[in-house]
């Protein structure tokens, strides 16, 4: 047990272990460090979680550079003309408020995103972000992340999750996006909670998610507001387990203004909830109104004309629709969508289905008015979601834990092996001729992983290890001195 | 333990009447493990991170792939990987255009068979991971993929029949074959041994995997600028080069120009009713992919900055006219993602910490078939590490 609580440690400290070492580095560390003069660390020195503050004008990557896992780092009000990134886990990214004066990141139509994270557990909370032209705040395979009460405006998707695992999107507001405002694409359980959308091509989105739930968000004056998409082509091939409830989804009516090479560029206007290929997705207890075209439109990648992919299903299937508030809907038909609606002589739609889809149902107590749902059934109302309230992992998305001994001859396996060979000289010297050198001097082995310098002309210098961490470090040492060859 | 000693002793006794026979190696490759079941299984830093099958990101997990080999079966494919007596008449093998001291293609714009090819010789970097191979997709494995060009008659112009003749009339094979597989040589087994030595090209130890690993001293300024713009949203490259593996193995039209002889090439499209696939080819990794210039699937580029500016012009400015192509829709935006000159040279630089050649394989000094290695160019000289 001791061991495992080591490991878990080593695994935070990561970053910390690797601002601690190399002269190089540290050299670079300090510029940084000069650079965000106005970043200042509580004086506690290296124990526990700090705040660092960047004041108006200071620079916030310098403050992110300066980050240890489980720092906070906090952005008084201001304008900030950067990008920001974020690649080390544990990092909370805060953005102070002061009545209208918030935090503002501002790429002034020239910067490409405003925030690009990886790290895992990151938080990016209360930052006013405007002008880039990707996107307002983006994560790329981070899991366990939060994203808080921000406003985005006139990015491509205003906030992009992708490739996450176990996140959080709440209260934020999102404006102006040539796409979605806010943009889930292919991430797992996944919460969007009391965000407000207005003025995108679509509001909310779901691409190729799994186990995700939209809840409470106020979503009006989109093209769309809501869209649920399975897309073609992409590494994750389903969408599924989907809950969209208690929504007020209101008058997305806007013309769609994507650019005309996007997907986006297909999404029919005057619609309150667009579902294109995802399963087993309940549409419960929304109010959903004025939305001039239809209510919801449930359709397919064929239909939707969407490229062939062998291994996507292309139908929506199971779809539950109960208990939504209707108020005209499909009132005011236009576009193509509007054109086809007319020629069955219908108007006032809340339910259109145009797909070939299996499974699905609707409440008949709620008397819809629907087209389209002849194959439909009755939902059995111990369908409802009304008590789902988090798509989320109770604990959080976790790592696999590996005991301290397993790490070090992954470690080894997987980085050392590259370059030296047991019993002949490959890039490096021998394993063995390590072993002689260092013999019963495991921390010696130790500290030149970490921080080598070239001792001998006829091989190239061994790039330095610290970043593996010295637990693990130490952990390759044992192994190679006293398990390899013995 | 009396079996045992007899056979050390005639293996023994074997080796003082020839001493050069050749011993296929049995250690894994590094980099990998030996399972109790006899295969070599990947080990590298991204199986220890957690993630869903197929996302991607900077810590996403990567399985080692799930077929694997043992280490004989690995080793006698290099013998066959870099030897001639595979081809019709001896003077060329796998090597030839899949050459290690150039990110195992050949340099050339397109490939050079008995003659010359439409399409250039792709990397074989990582091609374990790839669930469809060639540029258009069309073999679904890399035992099929092997086999494709050794029998084509434009390639290397064997048949199952002459790869088996040769083999099974070279002493040293029919040795190799029995070492490796306990029975003589087949076309089959020879596809398989292949299969096996190039499912051991891994190259996941660049510096940007340190820095990925959390070495945030491994790329430099100007490279993280890169990094940044190549996974943000106006560059876009990494939604279909995804790290860790910088590809997603998707077929994708991209809108390639002509090339440099005025072809058209119909890529997956040729092979495919869905007219969505016409131009399409399969996305290639950006590892070592500044060792495979020239660029695109007959070389119309010729550096890696050529190919940004490609990506960073207007969807569709260069590819052919007339045809109904399906452009991928990251492909940006109608008037380009105007990118600065800065990000186009960021991007670039970037490209460059993806090289790491480090389990590039020691290159046979000695061919069982005792036919010269004949690597096109010359002899492959910095491949060889030992």
């Amino acid at each position: 047990m001791k061991n495992q609580n080591h490991l878990k440690y080593a695994f935070v400290m990561l970053p910390v272990l690797l601002a601690a070492c190399s002269g190089g580095g540290e050299t670079k560390q300090e510029a940084k460090q000069e650079e965000s003069a106005q970043a200042s660390a509580s004086p506690e020195g290296a124990a526990g979680p700090r705040e660092i503050v960047v004041e108006e004008g200071g620079s916030i990557q310098a403050a992110v550079n300066e980050a240890k896992s489980g720092d906070t780092i906090i952005v008084k009000p201001g304008v900030y003309k950067q990008s920001v990134y974020i690649d080390k886990p544990n990092i909370t990214l805060r953005g102070l408020r002061d009545g209208d004066r918030w935090a503002v990141l501002d790429g002034e139509t020239v910067k490409n995103d405003g925030i690009i994270a990886s790290g895992h557990s990151t938080v990016i909370d209360g930052f006013y972000v405007k002008g880039y032209k990707g996107n307002g705040i983006m994560t790329q395979g981070a899991n366990n992340f939060q994203i808080l009460n921000n406003h985005v405006e006139g990015a491509f998707y205003g906030i992009f999750p992708q490739y996450g695992r176990n996140g959080l999107v709440k209260g934020n507001t999102v404006t102006g996006s040539e796409d979605a405002g806010i943009y889930v694409g292919m991430s797992d359980n996944i919460d969007v909670l009391e965000n407000v959308a207005y003025g995108n091509v679509m509001g909310l989105e779901f691409e190729n998610t799994r186990n995700a739930l939209m809840a409470r968000n106020h979503i009006y004056g989109n093209a769309s507001g809501i869209a649920l998409t399975i897309v073609p082509g992409l590494p994750v091939k389903d969408a599924y387990s989907q809950v969209i409830k208690d929504n007020k989804i209101e008058k997305n009516n806007i013309e769609n203004f994507a650019p005309s090479s996007s997907i986006a560029a297909g999404v029919p206007s005057g619609v309150g909830i667009i579902v294109v290929g995802p399963d087993d997705i309940t549409i419960e207890n929304n109010e959903i109104a004025g939305n001039d075209n239809v209510g919801v439109l449930v359709t397919d990648l064929l239909t939707f004309g969407l490229s062939n992919d062998p291994k996507v299903d292309p139908y929506s299937d199971g779809i539950k629709i109960m208990k939504n508030t209707w108020r005209d809907n499909g009132d005011n038909l236009s576009g193509m969508l509007g054109g086809m609606i007319a020629a069955a002589s219908r108007s006032g739609v809340e339910i259109l289905s145009m797909g070939k889809d299996r499974d699905s149902c609707l409440l008949a107590e709620d008397g819809v008015d629907a087209l389209g749902v002849d194959q439909w059934t009755a939902c059995d109302p111990s369908m409802t979601k009304a008590t789902f309230d988090t798509a989320m992992i109770k604990d959080g998305a976790e790592e696999p834990v590996y005991s301290p001994e397993q790490k070090g001859r992954l470690t080894y396996l997987a980085v050392c092996t590259g370059c030296h060979a047991y019993d002949s000289v490959l890039h490096g010297p021998s394993v063995e001729s390590i072993k002689a050198l260092y013999a019963d001097n495991p921390e010696g082995l130790v500290q030149y992983a970490a921080n080598p310098v070239r001792k001998r002309e006829d091989f190239p210098e061994m790039p330095a290890q610290s970043y593996l961490g010295d637990d693990v470090l130490t952990q390759i040492a044992d192994y190679i001195l006293y398990d390899l060859g013995e | 333990m009396k079996r045992a000693l007899i056979s050390l002793c005639a293996m023994a006794l074997l080796g003082a009447a020839k001493a050069d026979r050749i011993e296929l190696n049995d250690r894994c490759p590094a980099s990998f493990r030996l399972l109790e079941d006899g295969t070599c299984e990947l080990v590298t830093l991204y199986s220890a991170y957690s993630s869903p099958a197929n996302h991607g990101g900077v810590r996403a997990h990567i399985s080692p792939p799930a077929k694997r080999y043992t280490p004989k079966e690995i080793d006698l494919g290099r013998y066959l990987f870099f030897d001639p007596v595979l081809s019709v008449n001896g003077t060329m093998s796998c090597a030839s255009c899949h050459d290690p001291a150039k990110g195992f293609s050949d340099g050339r714009k397109r490939a050079v068979g008995r003659g010359e090819l439409e399409r250039a010789a792709p990397t074989l970097w990582n091609v374990a991971f790839a669930d469809k191979y060639m540029w258009d997709g069309r073999a679904a494995t890399l035992e099929e993929q092997a086999a494709m060009p050794l029998y084509s008659p434009k390639e290397m112009g064997a048949t199952p029949e002459s790869v088996e003749r040769a083999l099974r009339a070279a002493p040293a094979y029919r040795d190799l074959f029995n070492q490796a597989f306990g029975q003589l040589p087949t076309a089959e087994l020879a596809s398989v041994a292949l299969a096996a030595f190039e499912s051991s090209l891994i190259s996941l130890n660049s510096r940007y995997d340190r820095y990925a690993h959390g070495d945030e001293s491994a790329l430099s300024e100007q490279e993280i600028r890169g990094f940044n713009a190549f996974r943000g949203f106006v560059a876009r490259c990494s939604q279909c080069h995804i790290p860790p593996l910088f590809t997603d193995f998707e077929l994708a039209v991209v809108g390639a120009p002509a090339d440099d002889q005025g072809h058209e090439d119909a890529g997956a499209g040729a092979l495919s009713d869905d007219p969505s696939l016409y131009g399409a080819f399969k996305t290639p990794t950006l590892r070592n992919i500044s060792r495979t210039a020239p660029y695109f699937q007959a070389g119309q580029f010729g550096t890696l900055k050529e190919v940004v500016e490609f990506y960073n012009d207007t969807r569709g400015h260069a590819a052919p006219q007339g045809k109904p192509l399906k452009i991928h829709w990251h492909v940006h935006m109608t008037e380009g993602p105007e990118l600065s000159e800065e990000d186009v040279s960021d991007i670039a630089a970037f490209l460059l910490a993806l090289e790491d050649e480090t389990l590039s394989p020691e290159i046979p000094s000695r061919l069982p078939s005792e036919l010269q290695q004949n690597v096109r160019q010359g002899m492959a000289t910095s491949g060889g590490l030992k």
